[in-house]
């Protein structure tokens, strides 16, 4: 059984097909890549898995289990995190609120636990390990729209992480930031895979997609057009034609 | 002691300063804008009304009664607000409060345009004021605890981004529900109040102006924080008995004032960012400053 199933899955916005019926799943602990030119259908993809928006067809089975009618904090709850490409911090909220925010998900759904004190020395102990796991523990004090790009989008990683997820869906991670940064990134994405996360990657920048997943699938017009090992989506010659096939038309 | 003038001048804000509260719940944590807020309060006057007068309840078991009723119809009337979001949200607030008053105005049971009279105070109007200050201080001890609280902390994430709060975990419709259900029960202990101190209340007293009259108060003292509420409270519940002999510009001089506020000090006169509190801020630190290093 595969960790995350998504099978025949389509959305249509107003007759446009974003995805169509697209296929693929997930082992537990693997990377997987999804690349493809704008437009593809890459964020809708996400939207859809982290329940924001409800698919026209199709199902998406995580651990064998239905959840592509759930609604987003059920779906966060069931342990699937996301960030956003272009970050969505709680701009007002200090670096460290923004993290106390996820970690409250144990403590939402009770009406006892909820009226319980956020600002405890524990869960503000546990929000500043998560921020130095990421590496923006400096910042904590910051109100969040202050942050540079780069550490606005670890931040998001951090709240992500106090989800305490077991998949975690990073929507270009690597955008607008410098070559450091992403290398820093591309560490922690790892550690991350080590400590037993599965990770789904959307990502424009080909080498550290290359470099960090194990099986990359290739969606255009909402449609996958290939998946396979880095290596064989390098060469394949219809990655190639809808990546730079199209340029030469234009051209 | 206080004059029976001022008294009743201070008892009708104390009512202001619960309604600014419970305003502040829904719109400035919870970020849902209310334009319709007045109509929570009549129904807990109302409710109040009613049980006094029909049922013979006396005032402490009505208290409660009301409360529950208001927060339990006002957790009713915020889903219809569900779907939608900021303007049209605004717009679908002024619709209930305006359906509320007719319902008021034109259902027998509810008095008609006679009202409902011959409602009794328990009270001198000397204890209605300390009663009345006693629930200031409960309402504003609610409101602490609230903002510390992880429904606190998850009605502001609605706030800031209702999208992010979701994917983080905020069950987003059960905490809109909460914030209106929290904030109408306040209204409707606002509406307790004000029925047993007026004895008589009419449709007229909870009408979209005085939604405005309510939402200008945390605009105009710092939407989001407990001390604009307040200080909005007192500021535009005062103003009317000092600019008594222009009363007839008083929807001017408020309509004036929202605009100066939200061109020159959007976050209200005691906002986070607002000028007063930075130079309060600034003034403390270098205040402290000395004391730390002589000590």
């Amino acid at each position: 059984m595969a960790f995350l199933a998504v099978s025949s899955l389509s959305k249509d916005f107003y007759g446009l097909k974003a995805l169509d019926r697209l296929h693929f799943s997930l082992e537990q602990g693997e990377i997987l890549g999804i690349i493809g030119p704008n437009g593809a259908g890459k964020t809708t993809l996400f939207n859809i898995i982290s329940g924001l928006l409800r698919p026209t067809e199709g199902q998406i089975h995580f651990r064998g289990v239905p959840i592509h009618h759930l609604k987003p904090h059920q779906i966060a709850m069931a342990g699937i995190a996301r960030t956003f490409q272009i970050g969505k911090p709680f701009s007002n909220f200090t670096v460290l609120k923004n993290v106390l925010v996820a970690l409250g998900h144990r403590f939402y759904p009770g009406l006892l636990s909820s009226a319980a004190r956020f600002e405890k020395e524990a869960h503000v102990g546990e929000a500043r390990e998560l921020l130095a796991r990421v590496g923006v523990e400096a910042y904590q004090g910051s109100i969040a729209k202050n942050l540079p790009l780069g550490f606005k989008k670890q931040l998001e990683i951090a709240r992500a992480l106090a989800l305490d997820p077991s998949l975690l869906l990073l929507d270009e991670p690597m955008a607008g930031l410098q070559y450091e940064e992403s290398e820093r990134l591309a560490g922690l994405i790892r550690r991350l895979q080590e400590e037993g996360i599965s990770i789904i990657l959307i990502e424009h920048n080909m080498q550290a997609v290359m470099d960090l997943s194990e099986r990359i699938v290739v969606l255009d017009h909402g449609v996958k057009i290939a998946e396979g090992s880095p290596e064989e989506i390098r060469t394949n010659p219809q990655v190639i034609e809808a990546y730079i096939g199209r340029e030469e038309r234009v051209a | 002691m206080l004059g029976g003038y001022t008294i009743t001048v201070s008892i009708t804000i104390g009512i202001y300063i619960i309604l600014a509260i419970s305003l502040n719940i829904i719109t400035g944590y919870a970020g849902q804008i209310s334009l319709g807020h007045a109509a929570f309060w009549g129904i807990g006057a109302y409710c109040s009304a009613l049980l006094a007068t029909r049922f013979g309840v006396p005032f402490w078991i009505g208290l409660p009664m009301t409360i529950a009723i208001t927060a339990m119809i006002g957790s009713l009337l915020a889903i219809p607000c569900l779907r939608v979001r900021e303007d049209f949200l605004a717009i679908t607030t002024i619709g209930i409060n305006f359906v509320v008053q007719a319902v008021f105005l034109y259902v027998p049971f509810f008095g008609g345009a006679m009202g409902i009279g011959g409602i009794v105070s328990p009270f001198s109007t000397s204890s209605f004021f300390w009663a009345t200050l006693i629930f200031v201080l409960l309402c504003i001890a609610l409101d602490r605890w609230l903002v510390r609280s992880w429904m606190g902390l998850a009605l502001e994430s609605l706030r800031e981004d209702e999208t992010a709060a979701a994917i983080s975990g905020v069950d987003v419709v059960k905490f809109k529900v909460a914030a209106f259900a929290i904030g109408s029960g306040l209204a409707g202990l606002a509406g307790h109040l004000y029925a047993h101190f007026m004895t008589f209340i009419s449709a007229d007293d909870f009408g979209f102006p005085q939604s405005i009259v309510i939402l200008s108060m945390i605009v105009f003292g710092g939407i989001g924080t407990l001390r604009g509420a307040i200080l909005g409270a007192v500021i535009l519940g005062v103003a009317p008995e000092i600019f008594r002999p222009v009363l007839d510009y008083r929807t001017l001089i408020y309509g004036g004032l929202l605009i100066f506020m939200m061109r020159f000090q959007p976050g209200g006169i005691l906002g986070d960012q607002s000028l007063l509190p930075r130079i309060f801020r600034v003034v403390r630190q270098r205040g402290l400053a000395p004391v730390k290093s002589g000590g």
